[in-house]
């Protein structure tokens, strides 16, 4: 697996982002600088709750990435609750999604790299109830 | 100082396989060349816009090696290449237009140029145009990202799949007439519709295809242009604006706002309105993305994209003909090249030499974008 994943691991798989105290914006992923506020910002690290809503969504037929296993899977952006949007994969029957419907964040495998077998792991998120 | 186009050269789009990095970016030099009635010796810049050679083939310094191959190299004049995604095109005629208008330089190239067909995983590569870490790592690839825009248009707007298809039957059809281009051959809207999806509520049809390709313009000062040409063809504005690069940071999807900020700005420099333009260029990487630029470039208000195609007016011979190249739908999307390749496209139509697909206009307008509206650049011309 590459560095640039490595590095940022923590914040895949524990759903770490940022908040800025001088604004009090979320923002996932994580930044170093507030856009709104830049200089006068004062960004600190937050953990989110992992509960949002799905605003968007598709089923992916056709993807080029080697490390996903089964075709097709669904992706969404998702607003969470503390305000912030995230894309990631939505792990359920594509046929059953709502936009505004509940989900929740998971820890879970996301497929292998079919050169090195590397297993990846992030962040999936799966309805509520 | 005023900026005018003086020649225009366009290599083949599609995969072309016979021909190497070199062979297709010369092929576009020299059309533009002998289209400005130009020995050689009078360009004093090249701006050259590619996304990826170092990915695409191997090769990086291009700047170099196309100042090299175009015959210019005992000119030692400075070669730039540019990136911004598939905006690169865009961008390089940007940073061309600024070395004339800032009288730096009298004759410049602006050039596009990208071979993707020599590796197998050419639309992951283009990927790389949205946020690899927080985007494409999470299973979002450029299709999904255009999918989850478009879901979120027809959800809230209204727009349909044959409104989408409509965009994907118009282009192809004008490209019929187009000899460069790509595809050339119409296909129905039932075509369209019975394509299988590629990231839901887009299909196949409602992708543009990926190839190689090269297009180059010359832009002279108003004060030269007339020593080349009859006809030149103005540049009344070339503007650029950024945004997120990723899709969640955005705040509406439906709305690109680097192209909403870049045109207002064009417009105010051209003192013109959006409906003083006759002929338009955009960046359809995807048919939502034309539906949503004839709103971004206030052709119709926000939501009614979906009515311009509906109803014919952007079709060849509608009031606002719109991609009469075949777009990069039909006419295909050689990546950095697509930027300059629209701005050939403007200019034949302007000059009255775009042939069978020639419409009747003064006024004209190129929107590039990269990415899903990470950058956008809008170029207005004039006869
Ligand atoms: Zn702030």
């Amino acid at each position: 697996m590459l560095p640039k994943f490595w590095r940022k691991i923590r914040f895949r798989y524990g759903l770490i982002g940022s908040y800025c105290e001088n604004c009090g914006n979320y923002y996932y992923p994580p930044r170093n600088l507030c856009p709104r506020c830049r200089r006068k910002g004062k960004v600190k690290e937050v953990q989110f709750s992992g509960y949002g809503r799905v605003l968007s969504w598709s089923v992916v037929h056709d993807a080029v990435e080697n490390f996903w296993i089964s075709k097709p899977y669904v992706v969404a952006l998702i607003e969470l609750d503390e305000g912030a949007r995230i894309i990631a994969p939505l792990d359920c029957n594509p046929r059953e999604i709502e936009e505004g419907m509940r989900v929740r964040a998971v820890f879970r495998k996301f497929g292998e790299d079919g050169e090195e077998g590397i297993i990846h792991y992030g962040t999936k998120f799966v309805p509520i109830g | 100082m005023r900026v005018a186009v003086i020649g225009v050269g366009c290599s083949k789009f599609g995969e072309l396989w016979e021909m190497g990095f070199r062979d297709i970016m010369i092929s576009a030099g020299v059309e533009a060349l002998e289209d400005a009635n130009l020995e050689g010796k009078e360009i004093e810049a090249i701006y050259v816009g590619n996304m990826s050679a170092g990915r695409y083939v191997g090769q990086e310094h291009i700047a170099s090696l196309i100042a090299d191959y175009s015959g210019l190299a005992d000119l030692h004049i400075p070669c730039v290449r540019v990136e911004a995604g598939d905006a690169s095109g865009g961008v390089a005629l940007r940073q061309a237009y600024m070395a004339v208008a800032s009288g730096m330089h009298d004759v410049v190239i602006a050039a596009g140029a990208e071979k993707v067909t020599d590796v197998p995983n050419a639309v992951e590569i283009l990927s790389s145009c949205a946020d690899v870490e927080w985007e494409v790592f999470n299973g979002a690839n450029l299709p999904a990202l255009y999918a989850m825009i478009a879901r979120m248009h027809m959800r809230r707007y209204g727009t349909k799949e044959e409104d989408l298809a409509m965009v994907s039957v118009k282009n192809h059809k004008n490209a019929t007439l187009n000899p460069k281009a790509m595809f050339r051959r119409e296909i129905d809207l039932e075509t369209a519709l019975n394509s299988p999806y590629v990231a839901e509520p887009l299909r196949l049809f409602d992708c543009s295809p990926i190839c190689d390709g090269a297009s180059v313009v010359i832009l002279a000062s108003e004060d030269v242009a007339r020593k080349y040409t009859d006809t030149p063809i103005y540049i009344e504005a070339c503007t650029q604006a950024s945004d997120y690069l990723a899709l969640q940071s955005r705040r509406d999807i439906t709305t690109m706002d680097s192209v909403v900020q870049a045109s207002r700005k064009a417009y105010k420099i051209a003192g013109i309105d959006p409906k003083d333009v006759d002929v338009v260029e955009v960046h359809d990487s995807f048919t939502i993305a034309e539906i949503i630029a004839y709103e971004d470039l206030g052709f119709v208000e926000k939501g009614r994209g979906a009515e311009l195609v509906r109803e014919g007016v952007t079709m060849l011979d509608g009031e606002i003909p719109v991609n009469p190249s075949g777009g990069l739908k039909a006419f295909g999307h050689a990546v950095g090249a697509t930027g300059i390749r629209q701005a050939v496209e403007i200019v034949l139509q302007l000059r009255g030499d775009a042939g069978k697909r020639q419409v009747d206009a003064e006024m004209g307008l190129s929107l590039n974008v990269g990415g899903t509206g990470g950058t956008a650049v809008v170029t207005v011309f004039s006869r």
